[in-house]
């Protein structure tokens, strides 16, 4: 673009506010639990309080009688196929004879009132014979345990990989075992939406969620009606991060909706959030490396296994990841990983941001440390050595054919400049522990930690993954005006912001309406695997090309001349003569509707894990700084730096917003993230028990974004929000173990793992 | 029970069971729905609105205790123009799913008002489940840098 050009703000490299920020600043944005209907009523769900158990009877007599009770719905009540999952339909809308986890759906209630709801469910009598419950993973697979489906052993998916020598061997050998304790997304905005039946027999859902089209074909099998019938809105989501891809109470509203005749809302208080989502999988890993004496990595082995909970979710997917990416990013002839996931009566987990390089990066990293230390390495110079670059080969064989600067981004951030070391009386607030004025400084000790790590981005393993952008340009007023309707989910990562500066970049249009996101385009994929941007931003950006060429066809067919552009809002001729305006040419509306693939992937080879699985990979560093208060095993993350290659930042701004929020997730796994499930029990349902980091726990951030343009991606970009959750919490980890001298094999590190 | 609230220079009338919040009677009963409940237990200030000027929490504020005039995210704006800190958080970008950003805005509001000495401890309460954290404390500054250079006019 030349300076002569008229620049409108608000293009691709810009940072534009996000479309809907003035509404969520004035409190008029309206999230899915805000939505009300005049005469609708309110439907909860009762759930089992029990890890496993055979439903012997229900009895809803004494619940019916409850007044302004307008439904009580069982399994029987399902009309279509009581079945839903993302991989498999292995999950019951409402438990069929037998519940697999405590919290699992067992009956519906519609009332006037959500208290009168709640009441009536607290009347419903569930005979349950409980059963044994698998709980342990880990003897999960052993042959006298008991399966968790009766058709079905506890196997969800086994992967492995081979490569190399079989049984290779190496000068200097290290190994650990590592645990991830189980984390949850913690979406402020809880499960909710509005049904509203259309009279003839459909229904409109309103839901937050991050696939509508997914989540629309499952509620149609529950509900036995076509997708004519079954139309999903997104409603205003609350934070995502992976909880939204399963379904909540998407078909339990609609049945109670087509059942009662009414609009129903359903709104779970925060307790039942922690049961009514997946969670992220807690892993089990036992890795070891071989490596020369100079350092370079010999061989890998890895055995990870993954606790699925009660139903499949994403498992399978996450076991791809965990098992294919789960090394690190690094170069390795020789390769042995087992990965699996397993059905236990434990609470559900699925998909959440990482997905499965979350956990094996711990182990990896804190195995590369080890191996550093043992011969004596620089801990980032290992990596840097170790590390990808463009051309080499995964440990599934497939060529890395973009940007992988491993060594560039872990040197990166270990060149950025430190946080001043402590001198002299500290401000406590500034120590660990804070104001509640545990110390004054003694007993607390610095350590620095750091990490690499990558993530895939996009669907693999021969996924269809693709999305559908409708593209119309009309005139409005005189001025020319573009919408652009994706079904794809904005939940708060800046999607829509996005497909406005893709089409202002391509139509020169300065206003961009984005139409509501629903079901009446072509699905949009999944708001998830870092993958919109690319995916979506691939769409909108075929569907404006396609919407130019009609417009500068329709100009030649008018103005009877060849070879027209588009530059601005001016149709121009190859001379650079203005021959008409836009307005001109668009006497009627054009509109393009284009489904746009990623390239595609492939499914890998059953026995040795080889195939070219992803379709994109992104790198991130980073390191910490952490001042551990030794006596008490109190932490204070301070400072958290970080470098990522993004190919290409379209919203920088949003780019680091991504990067800072991701950055804090990984941290809070590291540091105080954790549903501690006790026999298949939740113990700590709540916010007061499970801790997320405020703003006091938010350690300064230096944020280093390379932008090596991906040339297969469209922009060049690279997928942005994952990789921060990945790289952060094991260098959290190692700065943790860097103070203390602790090996810390375990995440979230409690305070008893330093001080005893 | 019947009590009367003022909310936003309102006021209203309400016939309610003593122990409604006062978070349900504004979005349930008065469909002021710009206080957010994330929790319903005062562990996330994603309900936070003011009482007479304090922020409260409303999950953990009966409805039938208010006296004072209440002020919600809605009633911030003045002369169909949005508070200046409202203005900063869009600025700013101090959100990502905006899911907290009421309850922000409030205690923002509040501890821009007091011109307390650490925002950041004074925010603690808000969860802000995306961390937008440092945008939000880049907001409550120009906020504050506003505030004070229309002091300074004054
Ligand atoms: S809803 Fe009131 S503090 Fe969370
Ligand atoms: S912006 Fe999503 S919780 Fe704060």
């Amino acid at each position: 673009m030349t300076s002569t050009e008229t620049r409108m703000a608000g293009r691709l490299g810009d940072s534009p506010l996000r479309p809907d920020g003035t509404l969520k600043v004035t409190g008029e944005f309206a999230y899915s639990s805000d939505l009300w209907h005049d005469d609708m009523v309110w439907g909860v769900t009762l759930r089992s309080p029990h890890p496993s158990a055979r439903i012997r009877a229900i009895d809803l007599t004494d619940a019916l009688r409850v007044p302004g009770v307008s439904a009580i719905l069982t399994a029987k009540d399902v009309p279509g196929e009581n079945a839903v999952g993302l991989e498999h339909l292995d999950t019951p809308a409402l438990a069929d004879g037998v519940v697999r986890y405590q919290g699992e759906p067992v009956a519906l209630v519609a009332a006037d009132h959500p208290e009168t709801a709640r009441r009536a469910a607290a009347r419903i009598v569930v005979d349950y014979e409980v059963l044994p419950a698998v709980t342990d993973p880990r003897t999960a697979l052993d042959p006298d345990t008991p399966w968790v489906h009766a058709d079905h052993d506890n196997l969800v998916r086994d992967l492995r990989i081979r490569r190399g020598d079989p049984s290779p061997t190496a000068p200097v050998v290290v190994s650990l075992d590592f645990e991830v304790g189980m984390q949850d997304q913690a979406f402020l905005g809880p499960e909710s939406g509005l049904a509203v039946p259309d009279g003839e027999g459909g229904v409109d859902l309103y839901v937050a969620t991050q696939w509508l089209h997914v989540d629309q074909g499952q509620v149609c099998r529950v509900l036995g009606l076509p997708p004519e019938q079954v139309r999903l809105t997104l409603a205003g989501v609350g934070g995502a991060f992976g909880g939204r891809e399963d379904l909540s109470m998407h078909v339990h509203a609609c049945l109670l909706a087509l059942h009662t005749g009414k609009p129903v809302k359903m709104s779970y208080a925060r307790d039942e959030s922690f049961f009514g989502h997946v969670h992220r999988h807690p892993a089990w890993l036992r890795y070891e490396f071989g490596a020369r004496e100079t350092g370079e990595l010999v061989y890998a082995k890895a055995d990870i296994l993954f606790d699925g909970g009660a139903y499949a979710s994403s498992t399978p997917a996450v076991v791809g990841n965990g098992g294919t990416l789960g090394l690190g990013p690094y170069r390795i002839p020789n390769v042995h990983v087992d990965a699996r996931g397993v059905y236990t009566n434990n609470p559900t987990c699925g998909a959440m941001r990482g997905f499965g390089c979350v956990q094996a990066a711990f182990a990896h990293e804190a195995l590369m440390d080890e191996l550093a230390d043992r011969i004596g390495m620089d801990r980032v110079e290992i990596r840097a050595l170790n590390g990808m670059v463009e051309g080499d080969l995964t440990i599934t064989g497939q060529v890395v054919d973009s940007a992988a600067p491993v060594a560039e981004l872990i040197r990166t951030v270990r060149d950025l400049p430190l946080p001043a070391e402590p001198a002299g009386e500290r401000d406590i607030r500034e120590l660990p522990g804070g104001a509640s004025n545990t110390t004054h400084g003694e007993g607390v000790r610095r350590g620095i930690g750091y990490a690499v790590t990558y993530k895939n981005v996009g669907f693999s393993e021969g996924f269809d993954d693709y999305s559908t952008a409708r593209v119309r340009l009309e005139v409005v007023g005189g001025e020319p005006v573009a919408t652009v309707h994706t079904a794809a989910a904005e939940v708060g990562q800046g999607l829509i912001t996005i497909e406005q500066q893709i089409c202002r970049t391509e139509l020169g249009v300065e206003q961009v309406v984005v139409h509501p996101k629903d079901t009446t385009v072509g699905s949009g994929g999944s708001t998830s695997a870092s993958r919109q941007t690319y995916v979506t931003g691939g769409a909108v950006k075929a569907a404006c090309e396609a919407v130019r060429a009609s417009v500068l066809r329709r100009a030649s067919e008018a103005l009877g001349r060849a070879e027209l552009r588009l530059d601005g809002e001016k149709i121009v001729a190859a001379g650079g003569e203005v021959v008409a305006s836009l307005a001109e040419v668009l006497t009627d509306p054009v509109e393009e509707t284009v489904e746009w693939r990623h390239r595609p992937t492939y499914p890998i080879d059953p026995e040795t894990g080889q195939g070219n699985a992803h379709v994109q990979y992104a790198f991130s560093a980073h390191r910490a700084v952490v001042d551990v208060d030794v006596e008490l095993g109190l932490v204070k993350v301070v400072a958290l730096d970080t470098a990522q290659d993004v190919g290409r930042a379209l919203n920088p701004d949003a780019v680091v917003g991504q990067i800072q929020g991701g950055s804090a997730q990984g941290m809070g796994l590291a540091l105080m993230e954790e549903i501690v499930v006790q026999d298949g029990i939740v113990k700590n349902p709540s916010f007061t028990d499970y801790l997320i980091p405020t703003i006091l726990d938010m350690p300064p951030m230096q944020v280093k974004v390379l932008e090596y343009a991906d040339p297969h991606a469209p922009y060049g970009v690279r997928g942005v929000g994952e990789p921060p959750t990945i790289s952060s919490g094991p260098a959290v980890a190692a700065a943790i173990r860097a103070a203390t001298g602790k090996p810390l094999r375990r995440v979230p590190v409690r305070p008893e793992h330093i001080t005893f | 029970m019947d009590i009367t609230l003022e909310v936003n220079g309102e006021t209203r009338h309400l016939s309610i069971d003593p122990r409604v919040t006062l978070l349900d009677a504004l979005r349930e009963r008065l469909g002021i729905t710009g206080p957010k409940k994330g929790c319903d237990r005062g562990q996330c200030g994603a309900c936070t609105v003011h009482v007479d000027g304090r922020p409260v929490l409303a999950c953990l504020t009966l409805a039938a205790t208010v006296r004072e005039p209440v002020r919600t995210v809605e009633g911030l704006a003045a002369d169909g123009r949005p508070h200046p800190v409202q203005q900063a958080f869009a600025e700013q970008d101090a959100l990502q799913c905006g899911f907290c950003t009421s309850g922000q805005v409030m205690s923002a509001v509040a501890a821009v008002e007091q011109e307390v000495a650490d925002v950041r401890e004074f925010m603690s309460g808000n969860l802000c489940r995306c961390a937008a954290y440092p945008n939000i404390v880049a907001a409550v500054e120009q906020a504050r840098s506003t505030k004070e250079s229309a002091d300074a006019r004054v």
